[in-house]
This record gives structure tokens, C-alpha cells and sequence, in this order.
């Protein structure tokens, strides 16, 4: 039995130590946020943050997270609701198409600003590897550049 | 198009005739369809099941519109009820949507549409349901109109309305729609047509309106068919034979069946080779109780597969048998004029071959589907473009009647032309037969990139006559292909090569002596449509040719298309799009890209800037695209500005982000993708091998401009894509003198400058 937490609840797994986290969340917790789109975490569809950092949940073991805090993108927004900058930033530049992706790059972006809270393009292009097949990739510049200002202005 | 063939079974019983209002359980107004024999209905029906759903207007003044078309991206979650909100004359913050499953109703002359054509192919949502959605809109609004007018002992040209109110200026009266829904529901549905606005007092068609799902997306709450969750549902996937037309000759399942999870394991039979596809492969299934546990099964499979009739069939292979049919002669598919007489006199010939390769659809999600299939009926959920095709496949494989089997369609991870072929429809209600219980079959993406209907590959040679002052006197496309139309049922061996080249597109009709012929290529790959189809390899090669074309005569390319384009006038267009095409919107375009990227600035040594147009699908567009070659090849795209007319324009936001969506995929396609075949097996299998493009190659410097002309809108989702990849490897041609006559461009800049 392998017990961590989910965005902040307890949660325990008792199936074969080698599930991937993404199946974990997805067919047993029944938290679909993270998008399966590779599993060989090559397109992002899957981050999540485990100890804070971006990871792709598909190339996971579950096995590896006793004690771990993961965080999905349905525990992004405050309790009551209230969207995470980056998730508001995402609304103001309109970003999605099909959306499918958007999940996992909003993880990834997340995880960017929390180590450069002002990133430049080059920093941008440097960490946000997750694949759009849309084509969002222009919007999500422009709402990270967005997310700093928002993060730069919140109280926290 | 492919949506039109895929629905001219079903009856258009006349949509006006077919709207009647009602009032819902909660006390809403509703105007929808008669239900007539189908027994699918969504709860929201009122009237016993009588009306489909379609627009409510609840107690609390909130507005809810049914969305009837398939949402893969393109928007029209959005864009569509814009339509209906507009002439209803509502606060879009007050609208909320709701999917409707598949609306089909049998009647004594087969199947007809429910809710209006249903389906997301060909660009085609925003032009088909132009007017008639805003009829809806307006019909619900005379009706409020009438109830207040009523209520007021007035008559209804005394009433105005305000959105979501009813107002008599006169006798100084406002009523809400919602205080009238229950009025409004009694009375009849008037006849005749009700009058539209005139564009200019539109107050939500032509503002920028968000993505309606964004907040359901950024929370990660948006629905799409992976996410499907019944109770007692089972999971599956297929390991399908990676043979093209290979088969399973025996399978040993004694490991995959110690996988803890794992239920079932059997054989599906895939068609026969030369059959219309229902399915794409032969394979075996696993079933389980989770997803992981049904891919450890698989992994777990012992199988021995029958290669096949195509065991033989190599990439290298199929150019080779490609050129030996230019070789020969062809169908001649459309003859202007005199090609040869005039060649024969011509005082120079330019000649140019170029080839285009397969390519994977790709869409982010997977695809998947959730089917239930019982003895009476089934249910299926999924991913689908063509939900109609979904029942039609369902029956196939179940032989269950259609009005039995109720299609949902849920978000879309990505259609791009896909999900509009149901065979993993079919598949997952083969299983469900099979078990007796619902099931969600899943596709990894290694199954997604091996199986599918590839756009089709072709390799086209050019020839243009010219004249002395170097006008282009004759011209000739010569295309051998892999059509998309294979295994197509009810296709005549001499219509195979129509999704293939699109005889009227340019330069028919502008170069007098034309002549264009096609020539079948033999290949086991199947192919379908993917994105904007062939206009992604016609523009590439009609629009790098005319380059060649101004390279050889020593003009510049600009001033050339803007001259063969000519003045402002229509064209017959006999194909998807028209009925008319106007060469000059294109110029329009081009010289607006030109401007906005300082197109006769001088550019260092290394850096070019490149041009490209294409009219696709009714819509017109641009591209103007600077880079770099460094010494050694390397490629750098510096800028980027794509313009695009498609007519009237509903939602800017919409637009804008096709049009960089579809410029994004012309760029990533052109670079980097191309699925090649070798002996029998697909090579591609994932993304690291299927390389789409990230963000980092994407510049920063990216510009789009919509130039909206007249009232009418024409469709995004495809004619941001075609002539980026021509404007790409024209900008390549400037920079560095390398012309790039087969894509993906991939090291060939490289190779060229090291040879
Ligand atoms: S699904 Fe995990 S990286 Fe693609
Ligand atoms: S929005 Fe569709 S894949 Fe990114």
C-alpha cells in the first residue's frame, strides 16, 4: 500500500508498484486534469507537481511516491475556487483551442515562475517543452508574461 | 467534402418548418425540434420528449444554447451560439451552453438531421448555420416580442428589445424574457422568415468573445473522451497488427492473462485487404479493470502476425514507382486551351518536381471511445467529427438500427480531420458486443501515430511555358498519388483523383493553356483528410513553383502574383468553397504581408523573407516569413505575419487563434513530419520520432491580421495552415539559394550547403 497525498488529501494505492502515477490519478482517484497524450513524457500533457516540481506524471511510478505531495491542476485554484494566477492569466489571453494540453503547460508554467518570477523569452522557450498540437504556443508566451505581472501584483 | 458525402443519407426536412416553442419543467421558455420517433433525448426535453432541445431561456434570465456541431479546437462552442445570441438579443455573459448528443430521426425516407447537420468537417460550421442559426435566434425573440405585445394589449412593432428585456417605449412597459417564457411558450411559431439585423447593429457577432470551456479547462474540469467514467465500465485497448493489412495468425495469451486486472483477451478481425475500412486493423483485444493493467496485458501478448499483402512496401519504393508513372500518361483531369502547342512554342520552359509525404493527424488526445452495447441499443461517447458516422459504423459492426444507438460527443483533444472516420467507434462497440458490458477503449499514442488515415503523399512535377516578356502562357501539374479516396466505397475509379487536385483552384482560369493530370500510386497506407487537405500540398507546390517561375525570368515574386491574380473579380470555383474564387482578395492579403514585413527592404547576406497566398475552402490567406541560414545550414525562422480574409468575421479572438493555430501547424508539418513506410510497418511510432513542433521554434516576432470583406463569414479551421510552408521555403530559397523541393525541410539545408 503506497500512501501519499493529492492536493493536500491522503490518498493510498494498493495495485502493482509500477503504475504510472497519470493511471493512478486518472482511473483509480478519478482525477482527470492530467491528460495522457504520450507516456513517454516527451508532450506534457500529463505535468503535475510532485514536491513542488513539474513532472510528467506518465513516466511516474507510483511506486516511488510513498510520502510524496502531489499537486493536479484541479488543486491549483484556492479552496474556494479563486484561480491561480497563472490560471487567470490563461482566461485574459484566451489561450485554449481544443485545450487538452492546457492543463499540463499551465503546471509547467507554475513550476517556471516559481524559479524565475520574471522569465524572459529565452527562459520561457528554455522550460516550456510541452507539445500544443493546436498551436497555442503564441497565447502562452504572452499569458506567462501575463502570470509574472499578476504574481508580481498578488500578496503572497 | 467529405461532410457532405458523409450525410447525404440523411433528409433535410426543412429546418423551419421543424422549430416549435414549449415550456420546460422549471418554467423556461424553449424553442427546439419535434422529437418525432427518436428515442434518445437529452433530459432537458420538454413536452414529454416532444422538443430537442435547443434554446432555453431559463427563469433567472440565463440563456442556454444547444451547441449541435462537434468541438475539436476550432471553436464553435463558442462562435455558434454568438449566432443565436445575437438576433435573440442577449447579454453573452447571461449565455451558457449545452452539447447535444446526435440528433437523427427516421423517417419514411431514411434518416434526417434533428437539429441540423451535425459535424466538423471542410470549415463548414460557421457558413452552414449562418442564417439559419440566427433565424432561431430572431424567431425566439419575436415570440417574446409578441408574448410582451400581448401582455400589453399592443402591437409587437411597438416593442423594441434591449438584451434580455422587452421594452414598449410608449406605454413606458419593460418585461424580461424570462417573465414571458411561459407567454411566449404558448404561442404558435410563427411563419415565414423573421428578419435579421443589419450588420452594423451587431453587438456580439464581431467582438472578440473568449473560449466558452476556457475556465472548465484551466481547472481542469473540461470533459473530453478520455475522461469518461461509467459505472461497471471496463478498459481496453487493441495491440493491432502493425502490418498494413497484416493478420493475427495465433496468439499466446497465457502471460498477458497473470497481468493482475486483466479479464479478457481475443482476436478482432480487421477488413479484408482492398475492403472499405470500418476498422483499421486486425488485432487482439485486452480488457481490464484499469488502463495500465490492459497495456501491461498487451505487453505481456505473444503474437505471430501474417505480414500481409504489403509486406514489401518501402518509402524509397513508392517515389520510385511515383516517377515511373510521370513517366507515362495520366488521367487528364481538366485541359484549357492547348498546353502543348503552346509549350512547343514557348520561349522558355521552367520545370520543377515536388514531393510531399505522408503525415500522422496527431491530435493531442488519443483516440478513444466509451461504448455500451446491449441487446436493444447502445450508447457510445467519444471524440468524434462525425457523430453520424459513428452510429452508421456502430450499426455496421453491431447490427443494431440506428435509432437505437445514441451518440454523445464529448470535447475533442484535437480533431484535425482525424475523428472524422469512426473506426475506433467501431472497434470499441465490437468489444462491448463481445464482453456483454461497457467498456472505454483507449489508443496510446504509439497505436494513434502507427494507425491511421495518413494525408496522402504525392510527388507533383510543374511545367509552365513562357513568353518572351516571361508571361505564363501554359501551365501543367502533374500529380501521382496515394489518394485519400482508397477504399473509399461508392468512388468510381475516375473520381479518385478529386480529393487530390482541386481543378479550379489557380491558376485555372487566369493561364489560358492548362492541363492537369493525375496518376494513381499504389500503396498499402491508408489515408484520409487531414487538415485543409490537399490545399497543404497544392500550395506548397503551385506557390514555391510561381517563385521558381519569377527566379528564372528575373521578376520579383510579389509583383508577379500580383499581377497574374489580377483585378477585383470572381472566378467559377466548382469545388469545395465556392461557387466563386477571387484571385485578387489574395493580393489584397499579400500586399499587406509585404508592408508588414518591409518585404523590399534589403537583407543581409544569409537572411530572406518569402511570400505565399492560397484561397482554401472559401477563405483566403497569407504568409510572409523571414529567416535565417546560417553558414552551416541552420535554420532560424525570425518573423512571421499571416493574414487572412475569410469574410465576415463572428469571433476576432476565434480567428486569430486559427489562424495562428493553423500557421503553427503549416510550420511544424513543413519542418519536421512525415511518416514513412518501411517493409509493410509504419516507422514513426511516438513523438520522439514524430517530432511536432515546441514553443522554442516558435518566434516571438508572429503577427496576424484579419482583413474582413463583405457579410458572409467562411470558415477558419483550415486556410490558416496551407501557405505557410511555400512562404517558409520561398524565405528559405532568398536566404541561402537553396530551393527546398521536398518537405519535411528537415537537414536538407544542411546537406545542400555541405555538398
Ligand atoms: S503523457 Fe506524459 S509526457 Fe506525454
Ligand atoms: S490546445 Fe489543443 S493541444 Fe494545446
Amino acid at each position: 500500500m503506497i500512501r501519499f497525498t493529492v492536493n493536500r488529501r491522503p490518498v493510498s494505492f494498493d495495485g502493482p508498484d509500477d503504475t504510472p502515477l497519470l493511471w493512478v490519478l486518472r482511473d483509480h482517484l478519478k482525477l482527470t486534469g492530467a491528460k495522457y497524450g504520450c507516456g513517454i513524457g516527451r508532450c506534457g500533457a500529463c505535468t503535475v507537481h510532485v514536491g513542488g516540481e513539474a513532472t510528467t506524471a506518465c513516466t511516474l511510478r507510483v511506486g516511488a511516491l510513498d510520502g510524496a505531495e502531489v499537486l493536479t491542476i484541479e488543486g491549483l485554484a484556492g479552496p474556494q475556487g479563486d484561480l491561480h494566477p497563472v490560471q487567470q492569466a490563461w482566461l485574459d489571453e484566451d489561450v485554449p483551442q481544443c485545450g487538452y494540453c492546457q492543463p499540463g503547460q499551465i503546471m509547467a508554467a507554475v513550476d517556471l515562475l516559481s524559479r524565475k518570477p520574471v522569465p524572459s523569452d529565452a527562459d520561457i522557450e528554455r522550460h516550456m517543452s510541452n507539445l500544443c498540437r493546436c498551436g497555442t504556443y503564441v497565447r502562452i508566451r504572452k499569458a506567462i508574461h501575463r502570470a509574472a505581472g499578476l504574481l508580481a501584483g498578488s500578496p503572497s | 467534402m467529405s461532410r457532405r458525402r458523409q450525410i447525404d443519407e440523411a433528409v433535410d426536412l426543412g429546418r423551419r418548418r421543424l422549430l416549435i416553442g414549449g415550456l420546460t419543467a422549471g418554467g423556461g421558455f424553449l424553442l427546439g425540434f419535434p422529437a418525432m420517433h427518436w428515442a434518445g433525448d437529452s433530459p432537458e426535453d420538454a413536452n414529454g420528449g416532444q422538443i430537442g432541445f435547443f434554446v432555453e431561456i431559463r427563469p433567472d434570465n440565463q440563456v442556454v444554447i444547444g451547441v449541435a456541431q462537434p468541438e475539436i479546437g476550432q471553436g464553435v462552442r463558442t462562435s455558434m451560439p454568438m449566432l443565436v445570441a445575437e438576433e435573440l438579443d442577449v447579454e453573452w455573459s447571461s449565455v451558457s451552453i449545452r452539447q447535444m448528443p446526435l440528433g437523427i430521426v427516421k423517417t419514411a425516407d431514411g434518416f434526417a438531421w434533428k437539429y441540423g447537420g451535425q459535424g466538423a468537417g471542410g470549415s463548414t460550421s460557421v457558413t452552414d448555420n449562418w442564417t439559419y442559426l440566427r433565424e432561431v435566434g430572431a424567431t425566439a425573440r419575436q415570440m417574446l416580442v409578441q408574448a410582451a405585445a400581448n401582455q400589453w394589449k399592443t402591437s409587437p412593432d411597438q416593442c423594441r428589445t434591449e438584451p434580455g428585456w422587452v421594452i414598449c417605449d410608449s406605454r413606458g412597459q419593460r418585461a424580461s424574457y424570462a417573465s414571458l417564457a411561459a407567454a411566449a411558450a404558448a404561442l404558435p411559431v410563427p411563419d415565414g422568415k423573421p428578419d435579421l439585423k443589419e450588420a452594423s447593429s451587431f453587438r456580439i457577432i464581431g467582438q472578440a468573445a473568449k473560449v466558452m470551456d476556457a475556465r472548465a479547462i484551466v481547472t481542469g474540469r473540461a470533459q473530453y473522451g478520455i475522461d469518461t467514467d461509467r459505472p461497471g465500465m471496463r478498459y481496453a485497448v487493441i495491440q493491432r497488427c502493425p502490418f498494413l493489412d497484416g493478420t493475427v495468425v495465433s496468439f499466446d495469451d497465457s502471460e498477458a492473462r497473470k497481468v493482475p486486472g486483466v479479464l479478457d483477451v481475443f482476436t478482432i478481425d480487421g477488413p479484408k485487404p482492398g475492403e472499405p475500412y470500418v476498422i483499421l486493423a486486425s488485432g487482439i483485444a485486452i480488457v481490464a479493470t484499469s488502463t495500465w493493467a490492459a497495456m501491461q496485458g498487451r505487453e505481456a501478448l505473444q503474437i505471430e502476425w501474417d505480414r500481409g499483402p504489403h509486406a514489401q512496401e518501402n518509402t524509397p519504393a513508392f517515389w520510385r514507382q511515383a516517377e515511373t508513372l510521370l513517366a507515362g500518361t495520366g488521367q487528364v483531369v481538366r485541359t484549357d486551351g492547348d498546353f502543348d502547342a503552346s509549350a512547343g512554342t514557348a520561349e522558355q520552359v521552367v520545370t520543377a518536381r515536388y514531393r510531399v509525404p505522408f503525415v500522422n493527424h496527431a491530435p493531442m488526445e488519443p483516440q478513444n471511445c466509451f461504448a455500451h452495447v446491449r441487446e436493444d441499443g447502445a450508447d457510445i461517447i467519444a471524440p468524434t467529427q462525425m457523430p453520424a458516422g459513428a452510429s452508421r459504423a456502430v450499426a455496421a459492426v453491431t447490427g443494431l438500427p440506428r435509432e437505437n444507438i445514441r451518440v454523445e460527443m464529448t470535447m475533442a483533444g484535437g480533431g484535425f480531420g482525424r475523428r472524422l472516420t469512426n473506426d475506433y467507434v467501431a472497434e470499441a462497440a465490437m468489444i462491448s458486443k463481445r464482453i456483454g458490458a461497457p467498456v472505454k477503449l483507449q489508443w496510446s499514442r504509439e497505436d494513434d501515430v502507427r494507425h491511421d488515415f495518413y494525408r496522402p503523399s504525392g510527388l507533383h512535377e510543374m511545367k509552365a511555358a513562357l513568353d518572351d516578356d516571361g508571361r505564363i502562357t501554359a501551365w501543367t501539374q502533374r500529380l501521382a498519388s496515394a489518394g485519400k479516396y482508397y477504399r473509399r466505397p461508392n468512388v468510381k475509379p475516375e473520381e479518385q483523383y478529386a480529393p487530390e487536385l482541386y481543378v479550379d483552384d489557380f491558376p485555372a482560369g487566369i493561364v489560358e493553356n492548362l492541363r492537369v493530370e493525375w496518376f494513381e500510386v499504389q500503396s498499402g497506407v491508408p489515408r484520409g483528410s487531414w487538415r485543409a487537405p490537399a490545399h497543404t500540398a497544392n500550395a506548397f507546390v503551385v506557390q514555391s513553383f510561381l517563385d521558381e517561375i519569377a527566379h528564372a525570368t528575373g521578376r520579383d515574386p510579389l509583383q508577379m502574383r500580383l499581377e497574374m491574380y489580377g483585378e477585383n473579380r470572381d472566378l467559377p470555383y466548382g469545388q469545395h468553397g465556392g461557387p466563386v474564387f477571387n484571385p485578387w482578395r489574395l493580393s489584397r492579403l499579400l500586399k499587406h504581408v509585404a508592408a508588414r514585413i518591409d518585404y523590399d527592404r534589403r537583407r543581409p547576406e544569409g537572411r530572406g523573407v518569402g511570400l505565399a497566398s492560397h484561397f482554401t475552402f472559401g477563405g483566403y490567406a497569407a504568409h510572409a516569413v523571414e529567416v535565417s541560414v546560417g553558414s552551416r545550414g541552420e535554420l532560424n525562422v525570425e518573423r512571421i505575419v499571416a493574414a487572412v480574409d475569410c469574410g465576415a468575421v463572428v469571433n476576432p479572438l476565434g480567428v486569430d487563434a486559427q489562424l495562428q493555430g493553423g500557421t503553427i501547424d503549416g510550420l511544424s508539418t513543413a519542418l519536421n513530419l512525415e511518416i514513412t513506410v518501411r517493409d509493410g510497418q509504419i516507422e514513426q511510432s511516438n513523438f520522439h520520432n514524430y517530432r511536432l513542433l515546441g514553443l522554442k521554434d516558435v518566434p516571438v516576432d508572429f503577427e496576424t491580421h484579419i482583413l474582413p470583406w463583405g457579410d458572409k463569414p467562411a470558415g477558419m479551421g483550415e486556410i490558416g495552415l496551407p501557405s505557410l510552408a511555400p512562404a517558409l521555403t520561398n524565405a528559405i530559397f532568398r536566404a541561402s539559394g537553396v530551393r527546398i523541393r521536398a518537405l519535411p525541410i528537415g537537414k536538407q539545408l544542411q546537406e545542400a550547403i555541405r555538398a
